[in-house]
């Protein structure tokens, strides 16, 4: 009942795409999935093949595949369906990944608070072994085994982040790393690691079932294939649509049933507001690019009020290790606070833009890089709804006369 | 009559609840191993049995791992599952993020306070509900949520709040070993 529309995922077989990826080479399913175009789908969208082709050129006696299934940007819940109804397609996802990159074990990340999906895995797990998709001599094939398991996550968004969530994984707190070294090369326990979102690795399924050929002819030069969106927010139909990319977000809003938009909020906290005027943008990773999170805001919501939620969710958050990430949210909060009550003046504003471009550059993940997004957003498109605002003071001076 | 192992032995000596913590954990690394990627199955664990997660438990667990509790407590205290101290049998938590905030949460999180007679953080003098805010629970098409425990409520209005509570209460009463007084109590006093 989550899902809107028609879903690819829901006509793959599973098994068709695990047994024609191992009737390749381990190079030819690199190739194929290069060919195919698939990048990832969990936000920054780095090309699936080459991440792969990186991870299968490293020589060590242990590689990881880690499925990053701790979906925490806010109003994105796709991997939660994916995992709900076609989760054995992101098992063979994995199962493909490992055999391309010589990797015998794959973990699932899943983030704590879908605690009530970890049962049904584990049974599809066990299942997926009983009939010969796990363990050792997969589908019969000598030599490819691989098993998964699912790791609980404890309530932080930060380990969404690929190396905070490997940090995690090592029992430590989820701090983002310096990086280079990238995980392909020195990822988990230092060894070779690919971390992919849960959607990446069910397209990769698909991509062998349906043919590298079919995705890459859907979508756009640069985006191939389709993307799951996550809708919510001022729309009569919220739920999960698949669209193919370079779908434009007037046409996304209208098949979502959209309530009068103002803006939609596109890439959750860490994403942009695309406002009305620019609803004749396409979701792309040229145009304007998701991890699958849509929030449309109706002409009757205040930014004040967004922006306050965001910016409390950010620091809320921020891991801490990094004193432009830790303050500066809590130094927007405030600012987006004094704006509420109409206190703001034009230069504080302007110290509050110039410190979150700072933010921007000079924060270690992307929690921080992105936290000011939303704020910049606003102002830029929004900037005469939010100064001035009334004071409260002066509201009751104001009736106090009047009686 | 067999003689019984020392670990037996210490866990049956009268008043010696701490040792049974100690045992407990000996047995939780028997499962997860004494590595350092063992730390957040284990502490899980604790919390999930106990509710709390005591200096005394990070000491243990510090001792077991060959790390030093500083470590652990450095881990404790940043995921927002762990919890240094005790929280109720039940936890509710609303989600405050901007989908759930946009269908109403701030009237569902006032109900709450008033039923359960207490403020986000805090948890009855009866040690059986926690209220706690969450981030996001992925339920964004459905919201206002809420997760109890491990389960997930939505669509909730504030008339359906003591409904849940309710609910909770009896699904609990049928697992009564959930409102059972543990071994170590003495931890649990804040
Ligand atoms: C703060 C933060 C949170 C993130 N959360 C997630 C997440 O929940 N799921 C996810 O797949 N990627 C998340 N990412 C992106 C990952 O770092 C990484 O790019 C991704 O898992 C790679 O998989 P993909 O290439 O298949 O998209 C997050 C990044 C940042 C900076
Ligand atoms: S940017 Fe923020 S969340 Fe990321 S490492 Fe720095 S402090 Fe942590
Ligand atoms: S915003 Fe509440 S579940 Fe996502």
């Amino acid at each position: 009942m989550n899902i809107r529309n028609e879903v690819t995922f829901s006509t793959i077989r599973p098994r068709d795409g695990l047994k024609a990826a191992l009737e390749k080479s381990r190079t030819e399913v690199v190739d194929d999935i290069l060919r195919s175009g698939l990048k990832g789908r969990g936000g920054a969208g780095f090309p699936t093949g080459i991440k792969w082709k990186l991870a299968a050129e490293e020589k060590a006696d242990e590689k990881y595949i880690i499925c990053n299934a701790d979906e925490g940007e806010p109003g994105t819940f796709k991997d939660r369906v994916i995992f709900s109804e076609w989760a054995d397609l992101v098992f063979e996802g994995m199962t493909i990944a490992g055999y391309a990159v010589g990797a015998k074990t794959g973990i699932i990340y899943l983030r704590g608070e879908y605690g009530y999906l970890r049962q049904a895995l584990e049974d599809k797990l066990a299942a997926r072994h009983q009939e010969g998709l796990l363990g050792d001599k997969i589908m019969g094939k000598e030599g490819v085994s691989f098993d998964i398991h699912i790791h609980m996550g404890c309530g932080a968004y930060v380990c969404g982040e690929e190396s905070a969530l490997i940090e995690s994984l090592e029992g430590k707190r989820g701090e983002a790393r310096n990086r280079p070294p990238f995980p392909v090369a020195k990822g988990l326990f230092g060894k070779p690691t690919v971390v992919n979102n849960v959607e990446t690795l069910a397209w990769v399924a698909a991509i062998f079932a349906l043919g590298p050929d079919w995705f890459k002819h859907v979508g756009t030069e640069k985006s191939s294939g389709y993307k799951l969106l996550s809708i919510s927010g001022d729309v009569a139909k919220p739920g999960v649509y698949e669209f193919p990319m370079g779908t434009k977000i007037s046409a996304i809003l209208k098949t979502a049933g959209a309530d009068r938009p103002k803006a939609a909020v596109v890439g959750g906290a860490s994403g942009i507001l695309v406002p009305a005027k620019d609803f004749k943008r396409a979701i792309c990773f040229e145009d304007v690019s998701t991890g699958g999170s849509v929030i449309v805001l109706s002409e009757d919501r205040d930014f004040l009020d967004i922006l306050e939620n965001f910016q409390e969710f950010f620091a809320d958050e921020s891991c801490g290790q990094c004193t432009i990430c830790r303050l500066g949210n809590v130094k927007l909060l405030e600012g987006i606070r004094l704006l509420k009550e109409g206190r703001c003046t034009t230069k504080h504003l302007q110290k509050l833009c110039t410190l979150g471009a700072a933010m921007q550059a000079a924060s270690k993940c992307g929690l921080g890089q992105a936290s000011p997004n939303m704020f910049l957003s606003v102002l830029q498109h929004f900037k005469g709804e939010v100064l001035g605002r009334p004071q409260a003071e002066d509201h009751f001076a104001n009736k106090r006369k009047a009686s | 009559m067999p003689t019984p192992s020392p670990a037996k032995a210490r866990s049956q000596r009268p008043g010696t609840k701490v040792n049974s913590l100690q045992d407990e954990i000996d047995r939780l690394t028997e499962r997860f191993g004494t590595e350092r990627k063992a730390l957040i199955p284990i502490l899980q664990e604790i919390k999930k049995r106990h509710h709390i997660i005591s200096g005394y438990a990070m000491q243990c667990v510090a001792d077991r791992l060959s790390i030093s509790p500083a470590e652990v407590y450095g881990v404790v205290s940043f995921y927002s599952f762990l919890h240094e101290e005790y929280q109720g049998r039940i936890v509710i938590r609303l989600c405050r993020t901007i989908s759930c905030d946009m269908a109403g949460k701030d009237a569902i999180a006032r109900q709450l306070q008033n039923d359960l007679g207490i403020k986000f953080g805090e948890t009855t003098d009866d040690g059986k509900f926690s209220l706690e805010w969450a981030n996001c629970v992925g339920m964004c098409d459905r919201g206002p949520a809420i997760l109890v425990n491990e389960q997930v409520f939505t669509h909730v209005t504030p008339e359906k709040v003591q409904e849940i509570i309710q609910a909770c209460i009896k699904m609990y009463e049928k697992t009564p070993d959930l409102f059972k007084k543990n071994g170590h109590s003495h931890e649990h006093s804040k």
